[in-house]
């Protein structure tokens, strides 16, 4: 790190900068958090006060938490979250890699090929998914979920990865060639350590989507069952659309997990950047 | 460092006579990646080709365009729906791409205190669901329940106020700046790992040399990291051109108030799968879809086979 | 990492078979929009048919009702759809039914009990093929505040001036909004306005049958004036009604901050469960005194049997029950205001509920006039409606431009039969 540098005046007003942009994007979080703890006259006659003695109410997280396993839709949303995102990074780190370091017929249009996939959205094809779900009796279970997610967060992964993997010095790999490693070690020991920020970023990438995804559980799982946390939540706003109170609730409880799931990402990309960069 | 140009020039490692391990490492994300993605849009887009004709579904070749583009409320709400989709864009373009860069820019200074913290504090929206994002900001802009009315009255705006969502004028920006907001985190995320990337030695002979501050970010920072500008770019024009779930979720499907914030991913969705009495219409939903494709498509080669082969690369 | 991996895949191959349901037992799924009810069918209407129906488990599974339509349909291609379908009125179920998702159901034990008006939204042009049981129709009119009302010393409207002087005298006192209505979801504008006023303008079942028969045009007086009376609405919204969303209309009347609510019966259960003030409603005013008052009692809701569902039997089963007298009871009663199609007169407790359906009596009834033949074709008619609905109202369209405009889209594809 370098010696940080003697301007104060330039350090406070990056801070004033980065701190009114921070609340412009907690503000709306904020909101819905507070509003969740209050009785429905307080939400409406002070929608910004923070909740009183006399204001607080928990009846939102009372209705919504009667209604349904929010906890089972917590554990399908983690299953198929988490298996999703480890598909799509080692599939997509292989892909990428293949691409980017070697040089073969027809890469340039297989690279195309593989971000087809960014450039329509998967919902167009449902009716040809829950066909071949349906024929392979996967329908209301999270495996058909799961592959769905997979290929519709690759062809993003390959993309970005590809690009990041471009960058790793091509004498690394060389040197690793010549102490005799395989393709293969040369890949999963040498260069994927080397893109953890990239792989922890693709990650968040195709984290979202997922997690916020309402299709197709709606579509091919919506068994009481293999129910998201998503659709619950969806099911509660339709629901009580006027019933301020649960809605906040639901969607607070809906913001929680997610968060979470980022705070892992976030240190590992942290963790990564710090340990991994190779001058 | 090395200063090498891509591919290109570059000659390939070591080769073998078969490369099995091509083949393994493309092998799983391919088919995959097939089965279960190309195969059923490629199912879906044939459709464009054919349309019920006397109750039968029949090849009609590229009738379904000709019906798009001359019908004339079809090809009006279709060039409304581009055209409002090209102001997203331009939206995005101005004030996404730039704030999330002069974020991540300010994040990345060495010795930043709360860093971490402010870093995901902005990712925060990044990460809600549309279905949240949505009602939050329906609530904040709603002229019954005084949010943005009480805040503008703080500052003493309160005159300016107006329900923006709401008219025709306003709404398609208003939009434009909620999807801004929630998706700031992607350009900040990639840029900042991008400068994260330049070694402290480039800066630290930067800085030998006297270039340091603002100049060290347009003269050093900057051109180590256009191609993640690029990334950036073209990511953005990919999702803004497929687009849908934020202005379905606060305008509804109909993307109103009279068509002003339809853009072409509602535009598709009410077309293919239908809206409250309206039927679907399954062919003409995928000549517009082929349609989008092909307008992303051509950005996207643009950027390929144009920018990125043109942008210099340094590994580090 | 790939043990996690593994982890993983077995944690969904053993959660799988969770989703599958003993075989011994008939299993039914109904598909619904209507997630509001969830509850009163889990805690009544299911158990007072499995009570009577050993071995048959029914199983009401709710979807938001944006993403009922495309969701049903791709479910009911690839063949995953629950047994019993609800069917949207009109043009939509029929569309089901000609493409053989739905079954015919003319022959159903129960059917009997509703008579041919009931069963129009449900029937084949000829007439002669019925596929949904009819459940429920609504009534359009205005709920308003009594004690706004008494506070104003103002009295029930009965005709169009009575109505404005009412809006005028709430805009004066200041304490109330006049009318809680908002434009941005657009379809209130229609539903809750055009289709709610428009029936004593164009003599209802009169002027939509005229409407199919080419005899009138969208632009004749009688269609255009009601949206003049629309475009006088716009002084007596609240603030900023053009953002103002569908659940803040209702939030803002059951808040006790509006005078009128425009509104169609469905409101009914919920504004009881929220508003803790005493409400009343009136039908759609009149013009002049003594005119002939026309309401819009609209079917609207059904329930149809998936043809290719698994449990036929169980499903006719469980159909022929939503057709017998006691279902109708239970519905109407747990529901108030979804009104009974059966023939056999319900018997109701709810007093605003029964108000809506005293207007039966004295006045014509007639369906939305978009939702019937008219209504099949590009551009919808339906949704034409309430683009153009809003637009009056906001004043970005005049009342001419706007019917205009939808007889254009109208005259695109609808050639009347001659």
């Amino acid at each position: 790190m370098s010696k940080a540098r003697s301007a104060p005046l330039r350090t406070a007003l990056i801070h004033l900068a980065l701190i009114a942009y921070t609340v412009v994007a907690l503000f709306p979080v904020f909101l819905t958090l507070v509003n969740s703890f209050k009785s429905r006259n307080a939400i409406f006659r002070e929608p910004m006060a923070l909740p009183t003695p006399s204001s607080f109410s928990l009846v939102g997280y009372e209705t919504v938490l009667q209604q349904g396993d929010f906890i089972g839709y917590f554990q399908n949303s983690l299953i198929v979250t988490v298996a999703s995102i480890a598909l799509v990074l080692l599939f997509g780190a292989m892909a990428a890699f293949a691409l980017s370091e070697y040089r073969f017929r027809g890469n340039t249009l297989l690279g195309l090929y593989l971000a087809l996939g960014i450039m329509i959205p998967i919902r167009l094809g449902t009716v040809a998914i829950l066909q071949g779900m349906v024929a392979a009796g996967l329908v209301n279970t999270l495996t058909s979920l799961i592959l769905v997610y997979t290929a519709q967060g690759l062809p993003l992964a390959i993309f970005i990865l590809s690009e990041f993997m471009r960058t790793v010095s091509d004498d690394l790999k060389n040197a690793g060639r010549i102490d005799g490693l395989s393709e293969y070690s040369i890949f999963f020991r040498l260069v994927l350590p080397l893109v953890r920020p990239a792989m922890a970023t693709v990650a968040v990438f195709t984290m979202i989507p997922i997690w916020n995804d309402l299709w197709f559980p709606l579509i091919l799982a919506p068994g009481e069952s293999t129910k998201t946390v998503t659709l619950g939540a969806q099911m509660f706003i339709g629901q009580f659309v006027t019933n301020w109170n649960a809605v906040l609730s639901a969607l607070s409880l809906a913001i929680l997990p997610v968060m979470v799931l980022y705070v892992i990402f976030s240190r590992q990309l942290i963790r990564g950047i710090t340990s991994g960069a190779v001058k | 460092m090395s200063d090498t140009e891509i591919a290109d020039i570059e000659a390939a490692p070591i080769r073998r006579s078969t490369r099995w391990h091509i083949a393994v490492f493309l092998a799983p994300a391919f088919l995959v990646y097939t089965a279960v993605m190309i195969l059923p849009l490629i199912e879906t887009l044939r459709l464009s080709l054919f349309n019920m004709v006397e109750g039968q579904l029949a090849f009609v070749g590229l009738g379904n365009f000709k019906v798009l583009f001359s019908d004339p409320r079809l090809s009006a709400d279709f060039w409304n729906a581009l055209g409002n989709n090209v102001i997203f864009f331009i939206i995005h373009m101005l004030v996404q791409n730039p704030v999330g860069i002069a974020i991540a820019a300010m994040l990345s200074l060495p010795g930043l205190r709360f860093a971490a913290f402010y870093r995901s504090a902005i990712f925060v929206p990044t990460l809600l669901s549309f279905v949240i994002v949505g009602f939050i900001w329906k609530l904040i802009l709603s002229p019954i329940w005084g949010i943005a009315p009480g805040l503008m009255d703080l500052v003493g705006l309160k005159s300016f106020f107006a329900p923006w969502l709401g008219k025709p004028d306003t709404a398609l920006i208003t939009v434009s700046l909620i999807s801004v907001w929630q998706y700031v985190g992607i350009p900040m995320m990639l840029i900042y790992a991008a400068l994260l990337n330049i070694p402290d030695e480039v800066l630290e002979a930067a800085e030998c040399d006297g270039i340091t501050g603002w100049s060290q970010f347009w003269k050093i920072k900057l051109p180590l990291i256009l191609p993640s500008i690029g990334i950036v770019s073209v990511l953005t024009f990919v999702g803004n051109f497929n687009a849908f779930d934020l202005i379905y979720t606060v305008q509804g499907a109909l993307a109103g108030p009279n068509g002003s914030t339809d853009i072409l991913g509602t535009l598709l969705y009410r077309t293919f799968f239908g809206f409250q009495n309206q039927m679907g219409d399954r062919s003409m939903g995928a000549t517009i879809a082929a349609v989008m494709f092909l307008i992303i498509l051509a950005g996207v080669s643009l950027y390929l086979f144009v920018i990125q082969r043109r942008m210099r690369r340094y590994q580090f | 990492m790939t043990r996690i991996l593994k982890g993983m895949l077995f944690a969904t191959t053993v959660l799988a078979p969770a989703g599958l349901v003993h075989a011994a037992d008939a299993q039914l799924t109904i598909e619904s929009w209507r997630n509001d009810d969830l509850a009163i069918w889990q805690e009544k209407i299911i158990p007072a048919f499995e009570a009577k129906n050993p071995g048959i488990k029914v199983s009401f599974a709710p979807m938001a009702p944006t993403e009922y339509n495309s969701a049903v349909n791709a479910k009911l291609e690839a063949g995953t759809a629950g047994d019993l379908i609800t069917c949207r009125p009109f043009d939509l179920s029929l569309a089901m039914f000609q493409k053989g998702q739905l079954a015919p159901l003319s022959d159903l034990p129960g059917m009997e009990n509703f008579s041919d008006v009931a069963k129009s939204a449900w029937t084949t042009d000829d007439g002669k093929t019925s596929f949904c049981v009819p459940m429920a129709s609504v009534i359009h009119g205005f709920i308003y505040n009594k004690k706004a009302f008494e506070e104003a010393g103002v009295k029930v409207p009965k005709t169009e001036d009575e109505f404005f002087a009412v809006l005028e005298k709430f805009k004066k006192d200041g304490n109330y909004i006049p009318l809680a209505m908002g434009t941005k979801d657009q379809w209130e504008a229609a539903t809750m306005g055009y289709y709610n006023i428009g029936p004593n303008y164009w003599k209802g079942e009169e002027g939509r049958k005229a409407l199919i028969s080419g005899k009138e045009k969208l632009t004749d007086a009688q269609w255009v004036e009601p949206y003049k009376a629309l475009a006088k609405w716009k002084p007596y919204l609240g603030d900023g009604f053009e953002a103002q969303t569908y659940p803040d209309s209702q939030n803002l009347f059951t808040l006790g901050r509006a005078a009128i609510y425009p509104a169609g019966s469905w409101e009914i259960a919920p504004f009881k469960a929220q508003a803790d003030f005493e409400m009343g409603a009136f039908p759609p005013p009149v013009k002049k005194a003594g005119d002939t008052c026309y309401i819009s009692d609209h079917n609207d809701i059904g329930l149809g049997l998936n043809a290719k569902g698994k449990n036929q039997e169980a499903a006719k089963k469980f159909l022929a029950w939503v057709a017998s007298p006691e279902f109708a009871e239970l519905y109407a009663n747990s529901l108030p205001g979804f009104f009974s199609l059966n023939s056999k007169p319900v018997k109701m407790t709810d007093g605003l509920a029964q108000e809506f359906v005293s207007w039966r009596q004295n006045c014509k009834t007639t369906i939305r006039p978009s939702a019937a033949i008219v209504g099949r074709g590009q551009p919808n008619l339906d949704l034409e409606m309430w683009r153009v609905s809003a637009n009056v109202i906001n004043g970005t369209q005049t009342p001419e431009q706007a019917a205009a405009e939808t007889q254009k889209g109208l005259d695109s594809w609808y050639k009347p039969a001659k």
